[in-house]
């Protein structure tokens, strides 16, 4: 009888200290969104969106943060492609070509572990490949770098999309003569459709949002993005960079500018769930 | 399919779909391929740039010394080591209670609507930027450090190791880099625990409140014991991920290259090193292989822990099955 007692009063107190915990961590999401809303909107107006900056701009004078919109979004489309373009295949043939084979599981064991690397660590790698190749920060090293970061996501997140196709659906054409590139590309990619779609966006998402990567590799610069060979300069940065000036008006605008980096990633992110659910009426359920 | 006999075409339709199933997985393996040597590219890369001054010093002066004066040739890696470990070992310690909590509550308790409901909040907190998180450390954490917390801890806790804060009332150190770290490394280790718990077998669980105990004592007893490698599986890759975390914590653990002694103290990670002199590593020798050493080092180092928690997880998991 006291045991039971003791017992229950144990799962009363990890009851209790569960809800606690789930709450605080749903409580610091919010508490990071509401500070970012909070500082981020008094600050904002239309010049911080449609103006690159002027001079004098890090002092407080005139102008916004086109530059740097307009590089995050050039940098995270570009890596997006590369890394799409690299990852389909990937994702692809681990599920489709190879077996259980060796090479399958050191392929998927070598992208879990590069999920895991730091962006730092991708940035120095890119540096240096740049240093190699003779090239200066600019808009495709950068490019270079981000996809680097983001071609483990997306492999590994279409993957997991792949293995919910049916098993009957690849059998069946399989029995109907289709070779496995077939499969491939005709069965696999089809109903996979909206789960590649939204892994794509939290590439998206990751590549838009990370500094360490293209600091080195993009550099920063005030002009806007004209070409592949220029630095380029990204939302990330314009915020750690004016946050580092001594001057509130300009602090001001860091604030700003992550609420617009923020927004961008929410975006893409409410962005995926609805593409997951509009394409998924052509999926064979 | 009717095929004619006579002469056919140089390659035939089935022979061509033959030959593309086959160029084309040539092509989709050498990509793959490409992907798993990556690593080992990269570690390649990093070790040519860090050459010359892994030639030059011997490694116990570099990961052991403490004079870090580039300009005179002194690169000991010490501080910024300790300062990672510090800040690395209290994220961990906040966020390993809260995050086996948060995931035995939903792998266990929560409804099917609430577990629903909680994922993509959690994917939404794994895909905050790191700025952001930065941001918010500056704007919240750091005031509430600098303004009750530190002063809490003076009245109270003044004497006791590790808490002292008379060396640094800023509020920018260790443990702002702590907590700001420990929320960045929720989602990964909510999501992993979760996985791993969901993976261990319901007959198990049945079996155990089949024999009349309450929930918790299934979960501690049973459930947790089973999942026990997976769930340190968790943990190591959540410690991984704070260890090379660069932007958030460079905005407000304080930047002072020292040891700290409380976690008050100002601290200075090997990432924010790294991230805050690439502008001036070229024009000191020595200088890049020193940071670019330090890149490796990081890399080493997480790639040993990922390997390591990979390897526990796929055997965790396979077992489960």
């Amino acid at each position: 009888m006291k045991r039971s007692l003791l017992w229950k009063i144990e799962e009363a107190v990890m009851r209790g200290l569960m809800i606690g915990a789930l709450v605080v961590v749903l409580g610091c999401l919010l508490l990071i969104l509401s500070t970012v809303l909070w500082k981020g909107l008094p600050a904002m107006n239309l010049t911080m969106l449609i103006q690159a900056p002027q001079g004098g701009y890090y002092t407080g004078a005139e102008g916004g943060i086109l530059n740097a919109i307009l590089g995050s979004l050039y940098l995270a489309v570009g890596a997006t492609l590369v890394a799409f373009l690299l990852g389909l295949p990937i994702a692809l043939y681990l599920q489709v070509y190879a077996g259980h084979s060796r090479l399958v599981e050191a392929v998927r064991l070598s992208l879990d572990v590069l999920w895991g690397i730091p962006s730092i660590v991708y940035g120095a790698f890119g540096f240096s490949l740049m240093l190699f190749l003779g090239m200066r920060a600019s808009l495709l090293g950068g490019i270079i770098a981000l996809s680097l970061v983001e071609l483990p996501i997306m492999c590994r997140a279409i993957e997991e999309v792949l293995k919910m196709v049916p098993f009957e659906l690849t059998e069946s054409a399989y029995a109907l003569g289709a070779t496995r590139w077939e499969v491939a590309w005709k069965v696999m990619v089809r109903q996979g459709l909206p789960g590649i779609t939204s892994a794509t966006l939290l590439a998206f998402g990751r590549g838009i949002g990370d500094a360490a990567s293209v600091l080195f590799t993009a550099g920063y610069t005030d002009n806007l993005p004209t070409s592949l060979l220029r630095p380029a300069a990204s939302l990330p940065l314009a915020v750690f960079f004016q946050l580092g000036t001594p001057f509130p008006a300009v602090q001001q605008r860091a604030y700003a500018s992550a609420l617009v980096l923020t927004a961008i990633v929410l975006i893409i992110s409410v962005l995926s769930r609805l593409a997951s659910e509009r394409l998924s009426r052509y999926v064979v359920k | 399919m009717p095929r004619g006999k006579g002469s056919p075409p140089i390659v035939s339709r089935t022979g061509w779909r033959r030959l593309q199933d086959r160029l084309g997985g040539r092509v989709m393996a050498v990509m793959a391929a490409g992907a798993a040597l990556l690593v080992l590219v990269m570690v390649a890369a990093l070790l040519v740039r860090a050459w010359p001054i892994l030639r030059c010093k011997p490694l116990g002066e570099l990961l052991l010394g403490t004079s870090w004066h580039p300009l005179k040739g002194a690169f000991g890696f010490r501080p910024f080591i300790v300062g990672t470990l510090w800040v690395t070992a209290l994220a961990m310690v906040i966020a390993v209670p809260l995050c086996t909590l948060c995931a035995i509550c939903l792998a266990e308790y929560a409804r099917p609507k609430v577990q629903r409901a909680a994922k993509p909040l959690i994917d939404l907190l794994a895909g905050i930027p790191s700025v952001v998180y930065g941001v918010w450390g500056m704007l919240t954490v750091v005031p509430l450090i600098r303004e009750h917390v530190g002063p809490w801890a003076d009245r109270h806790l003044g004497h006791v190791p590790f808490f002292s804060t008379a060396a640094n009332p800023t509020g920018y150190g260790v443990l702002a880099g702590g907590i700001v770290l420990a929320v960045m490394v929720f989602p990964i280790i909510i999501s992993v625990m979760e996985e791993v718990l969901c993976s261990v077998p319901d007959g198990l669980r049945e079996a155990t409140l089949a024999l009349g105990v309450t929930r918790w004592i299934m979960v501690r007893k049973v459930v947790l014991r089973r999942a026990l490698p997976g769930v340190i599986a968790a943990v190591v890759l959540g410690f991984s991920r704070a260890f090379g975390e660069t932007m958030a914590v460079l905005m407000v653990v304080g930047n002072v290259p020292q040891a700290p002694r409380s976690i008050f103290d100002a601290a200075y990670p090997l990432t924010a090193l790294i991230a805050n002199n690439y502008g001036e590593m070229m024009s000191v020798p020595l200088y890049d292989a020193a940071l670019m050493g330090a890149g490796l080092f990081l890399l080493l180092v997480v790639l040993g822990f990922n390997l390591l928690a990979r390897l526990i997880l796929r055997r965790a998991t396979r077992r489960a099955m």
